[in-house]
């Protein structure tokens, strides 16, 4: 399947950008074509991706990486970055008017699920303490009507309607006309669904709105929807301007890239989202999920946000100029061992690296419990010896075992590891002074 | 033939001769190649056929420029819609609806336009002297049945329901039934939208196939998915998982009467080797046409 070669290929190219300490435009050319890739396989339009792109590689090219990334990575964390901004902040929220009631129109294409999408949202407005009222405008389609009023009689919602022989604009009148009376602080208006080059039915949209002034008009958009959103989005956004959208069926396995050509290219919020046949199934909408969900790389985004959240840069930077000079002591040891834990299980954060699998971890097998009695053992050590463990003598390591609960054999392991690492870090330092690639700065020692 | 004329022919030979020429050139060299396959490419990704498929079809035909095949850049264009065309076309007839009953299923995700497309099916049929009776197997979405009853009283064929909530499996084998007796021509079955994630709804769905094939041994079934042409690449994973189940035999590709291209049927066809069998093109009772490939192909680069 495509999408499974998408995301091998990806982590094939994570793999071989390295090294760098600026992201080049090389690095930023090879990615985007996956990043391109992804994006039109989970059904973002063509011109909404190459307008993101464009953009996304001007802030990307000349950036510094992150000391715990790859540049490919650090590419990957700025297009996560600029989809979530995109995608716009959460406001799953409702403009109620100060004098109720407040009235929302649900507007969108047949089968989009506007009807369900009224029902559950006047099933949530309750739940806040307000009093709704769903109105039936839809008179075309066979037993739309009826299907508002079943879900109002399972929601104990009053449903508002006049047969389907009366004009909706004159329906939603009255409608508003009977909240007044009869007590309802909120209107639901639910329509027809009609097509975007419907010019008749367009104008009946307009008419109802011009006639009852919404507070809140809804667009309803299938998230399984393709290249065809942006027209249908911008088309009713013209028409009415719209105020936000309810995203349906999220809980089908698309992508549901739709739902950034719709933000994108109207620049409204994405207020709900519909993720079940149940009237409950109504949620505030996230866009940081949604965005990992469009790129289809969640693990990889997971592990950069992990290395970065932990990752103290300046200390990063002490730590080269200290392996550079030869200064590296146990201190230095202690602390990168601390940022590792705090990282969460290195298996996980293992696992979650590109071109990981399940046969190279085991084969890792990262012994937790053995980097627990390392800590231990230098914890035990005096600050002159963990500077200077040169003089860490016989008595010495009986002491630190001791100490740290743990055996001699153990403190002699500990030293010998902290040796070869110094000698490992000689030979990376070396590497870099002759500038030979496959060195740029110090990463975790995994 | 006078001298001008003639010349004029001589003249225009050369001339043909000439941009053929300077085209095969540009070809080999890439330049109208290049961006040709680029506007090519994006003609077929705005009409939803989907990446990996459009690399597939756009990588073939570079394939067949490299080797000489295509000579005129002009001929690219064209030589693709020949291509589509022959990958969009069947060898048989249509539907095999032969035996009395015979039996079409309609399955689909939720809002796609399948209790309407089975309204103008009824009619289609009804119109070519079939007896046929209709099956509200949608017993769970509020008016479902209400709304099958109105399309079974506009075109006036028989329907055959249960109370809502009520189980799907059993609306069915009293239609089956109700069929039989009544020598009925074709029985069509509505069923609840489904998205095809949820496990027990496509159990619920193979129950259903499981009654039909149970109870009419022998009979010419067409199970029919009801794609909606504004869905994008997830109309493949619904025709995958969908066939699993019930044993997809057509498409009906509906709301071609909208902006989008319904291009994905492309990518079904080409993985799954699902043929299109209708189209649906508005609300209304004759809204519905067989597919022609053709004019299919012809619509997705207009
Ligand atoms: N423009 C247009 N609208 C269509 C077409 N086919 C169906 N519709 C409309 O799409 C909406 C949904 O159609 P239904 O037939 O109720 O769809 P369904 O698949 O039975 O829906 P559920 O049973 O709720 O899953 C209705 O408003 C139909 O009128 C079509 O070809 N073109
Ligand atoms: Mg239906």
């Amino acid at each position: 399947m495509v999408f499974e070669g998408l995301s091998s290929k990806l982590q094939e190219t994570l793999k071989k950008i390295r090294g760098a300490g600026r992201v080049t435009e090389k690095d930023v050319k090879e990615m985007m074509r996956e990043v391109r890739l992804a994006l039109l396989e989970a059904d973002v339009n063509f011109k909404v991706v190459k307008d993101f792109i464009n953009r996304v590689s001007e802030r990307c090219v000349g950036q510094e990486v992150l000391e715990s990334l790859t540049p490919g990575q650090q590419v990957i964390k700025i297009v996560n970055e600029e989809l979530i901004e995109l995608m716009g902040g959460t406001q799953s929220r409702i403009n109620f008017s100060p004098r109720p009631p407040t009235i929302i129109m649900m507007v969108g294409l047949q089968g989009s699920g506007k009807t369900t999408a009224s029902g559950k949202l006047a099933n949530l407005l309750r739940k806040q303490g307000k009093r709704p009222l769903l109105v039936a405008c839809d008179v075309y389609r066979p037993a739309a009507i009826k299907q508002l009023e079943v879900l109002g009689s399972q929601l104990n919602v009053p449903v508002f309607s006049m047969g389907d022989k009366i004009s909706p604009v004159d329906i939603a009148k009255a409608a508003i006309e009977h909240a007044g009376t009869g007590g309802f602080d909120t209107v639901i208006i639910d329509t027809a669904g009609r097509l975007h080059i419907d010019e008749e039915l367009m104008d009946e949209l307009y008419n109802i709105k011009n006639a009852v002034k919404p507070h809140e008009i809804l667009l309803v958009v299938d998230a399984m929807t393709g290249q065809d959103a942006v027209n249908v989005a911008e088309s009713f956004n013209e028409k009415l301007g719209i105020d936000g959208i309810v995203l349906t069926k999220l809980d089908s396995d698309t992508r549901g890239g739709a739902a950034l050509s719709v933000r994108a290219i109207t620049g409204k919020p994405i207020k709900f989202a519909g993720t079940g046949e149940k009237l409950n199934d109504l949620e505030p909408f996230f866009p940081d999920r949604m965005a990992s969900r469009i790129l289809g790389m969640g693990d990889v985004l997971s592990l950069i946000e992990k290395a970065q959240e932990s990752f103290d840069e300046k200390k990063a930077l002490e730590l080269e100029r200290k392996m550079r000079s030869q200064q590296f002591n146990f201190n230095d040891y202690l602390e990168q061992l601390e940022q590792l834990k705090s990282m969460g299980p290195l298996d996980k954060i293992l696992g979650m690296l590109p071109g990981m699998n399940d046969k190279m971890l085991k084969s890792i097998s990262v012994d937790e419990k053995k980097l627990a009695r390392t800590e231990a053992i230098i914890k035990s050590m005096t600050k002159k010896e963990r500077l200077d463990p040169s003089i860490i003598n016989a008595s010495r390591r009986r002491r630190i075992a001791a100490g740290s609960g743990t055996s001699i054999q153990e403190v002699n392991r500990v030293l010998r590891d902290f040796e070869e690492m110094k000698k490992m870090m000689k030979m990376f330092s070396d590497m870099g002074k002759r500038g030979k690639k496959g060195f740029g700065r110090f990463r975790m020692p995994f | 033939m006078g001298f001008f004329e003639k010349l004029k022919n001589g003249l225009a030979k050369t001339r043909k001769g000439i941009t053929e020429k300077i085209e095969q050139v540009l070809v080999s060299f890439g330049k109208i190649d290049d961006e040709l396959f680029d506007e090519l490419e994006e003609i077929l990704i705005a009409a939803d056929v989907g990446i990996g498929t459009t690399m597939k079809i756009t990588d073939n035909l570079r394939k067949k420029v490299r080797e000489g095949k295509i000579t005129n850049a002009s001929e690219i264009k064209n030589l693709l819609k020949e291509e589509l065309t022959r990958l969009m076309e069947t060898e048989d007839s249509g539907l095999k609806l032969d035996t009395v009953p015979s039996v079409i299923l309609i399955v689909g995700v939720n809002g796609v336009g399948k209790t309407t497309s089975i309204g103008k099916l009824a009619n289609y049929y009804k119109n070519m002297g079939k007896k046929v009776i209709l099956a509200a197997g949608d017993t769970f979405r509020a008016a479902a049945i209400d709304q099958l009853r109105i399309w079974a009283n506009r075109v006036g064929v028989e329907m055959i329901s249960h109370s809502e909530g009520s189980d799907p499996a059993a609306v069915i084998f009293d239609a089956v039934q109700a069929a039989k007796a009544r020598r009925a021509n074709l029985l069509i079955c509505d069923t609840a939208g489904r998205l095809h994630t949820k496990k027990n709804l496509m159990e619920e769905l193979k129950k259903i196939y499981r009654v039909i094939e149970k109870e009419l041994p022998g009979a010419d079934v067409e199970t029919l998915l009801v794609l909606d042409a504004t869905t994008g690449q997830n109309a493949v994973a619904q025709a995958r998982t969908f066939s699993e189940s019930t044993n997809v035999s057509g498409i009906i590709l509906t709301k071609l009467d909208g902006t989008a291209k319904g291009g994905i049927v492309i990518a079904v066809k080409s993985e799954l080797d699902i043929p299109v069998r209708f189209i649906g093109i508005g609300e209304s009772i004759d809204d519905l046409q067989p597919f022609d490939p053709r004019e299919f192909i012809e619509a997705l680069f207009s």
